[in-house]
């Protein structure tokens, strides 16, 4: 094979991968920062650096953790660098937990239905905005992404003792939220 | 997620699980709403403007601040240079006057003191001719009749 061949095949792998991965990468970035940009900003820089670091993934995990992998650390360094801005724009972007939550799929629920789903909605999205950003992330890889334990230990290089930990702080916030205890 | 991974309570608790179920599906919605929306990088852009506009903004003060700074330096320093010409002007001023002042005295008083004797000398000189020429003629108008008698006084003056 040759190394043009090798890079074609590399290529086609890599647009595959985009096509099957992008839309999670911008819904875990979504419900992590509120703000359909930048989401979309940090998706597209996820990409980038997958498409220059390809070269080196190994395989050691799925391309879906390393990707999430780096997607965290983008969204860590967003919110080191906002903290050091002097504007804080992203915060003026990002949108509400009311207004978030007024996102439901259409159902075949009544509209009593629908307006208890979007308290709920409405409840959880106040426990994950006061949850830690560790908190944060470990809590939606779970719940939104449906990962499994080891692979959001992978993902967030932590312990999945840790992990599990974050996890259950993050629930009882969750559950004291809708219990109206806090 | 795996029933080996399931953490105490989190699927038992109904309420729990059913806000999480919400939950998913809420953000799921939003996302493929969001995901399909067309980008054209207009919030970039806005976002270049405004931090550009910001930091010319910056800019420009910074710049305004450091040009009025210097500016009222520099006025500040030029009228306190001509604040201490005008007063060494003056200080030379006074000086000058009282050297004038000064200068003027002696000659007055050595001109009033030269003067006076002159003057004294003047009248003096003045008056002995007066008194001689009157002398003179008095002497001119003694009449022919006493002629002898004078005469004869001359000669008794001068034995």
């Amino acid at each position: 094979m040759t190394v043009e061949a090798a890079k074609e095949i590399a290529a086609q792998d890599f647009a595959s991968i985009v096509e099957s991965h992008r839309p999670q990468i911008f819904r875990f970035l979504l419900a992590s920062l509120r703000d359909a940009d930048l989401a979309e900003t940090l998706t597209q820089e996820c990409f980038l650096k997958a498409h220059r670091n390809w070269n080196r993934f190994r395989g050691d995990s799925s391309a879906m953790t390393w990707l999430m992998r780096i997607a965290i650390n983008l969204q860590k360094d967003h919110w080191r660098n906002r903290r050091l801005q002097f504007w804080r724009h992203t915060q003026a972007n990002a949108i509400g937990v009311d207004e978030a939550s007024d996102w439901l799929p259409n159902g075949e629920r009544n509209a009593e239905q629908q307006i208890l789903a979007r308290e709920q909605v409405a409840q959880v999205w106040k426990a994950v905005e006061g949850l830690s950003e560790r908190q944060r992330t470990v809590f939606l890889l779970r719940y939104v992404e449906d990962r499994e334990l080891s692979e959001i230990a992978r993902a967030t290089r932590l312990s999945e003792g840790t992990v599990k930990a974050h996890l259950s702080r993050a629930l009882a916030r969750v559950r004291a939220e809708l219990r109206g205890t806090r | 997620m795996s029933n080996r991974d399931k953490l105490a309570g989190e699927i038992d608790d109904p309420i729990v699980a059913g806000a999480l179920k919400h939950f998913k599906a809420s953000v799921n919605a939003w996302s493929e709403a969001t995901y399909t929306e067309p980008r054209t990088g207009v919030r970039m852009a806005r976002h270049n403007w405004r931090l550009a506009a910001i930091w010319a903004l910056g800019c420009l003060l910074a710049a305004g601040s450091l040009a009025g700074g210097l500016y009222e330096r520099h006025v500040r320093q030029e009228s306190a240079r001509i604040e201490i010409m005008k007063a060494a002007i003056r200080a030379a001023e006074q000086k000058a006057a009282l050297e004038r002042k000064a200068a003027e005295e002696p000659v007055a008083a050595t001109t009033a003191g030269k003067r006076q004797p002159t003057a004294v000398k003047n009248a003096a000189s003045a008056d002995e001719d007066l008194l001689a020429t009157v002398d003179n003629d008095v002497s001119r108008q003694v009449p022919a009749a006493m002629e002898p008698l004078a005469q004869m006084m001359d000669n008794s003056g001068t034995n």
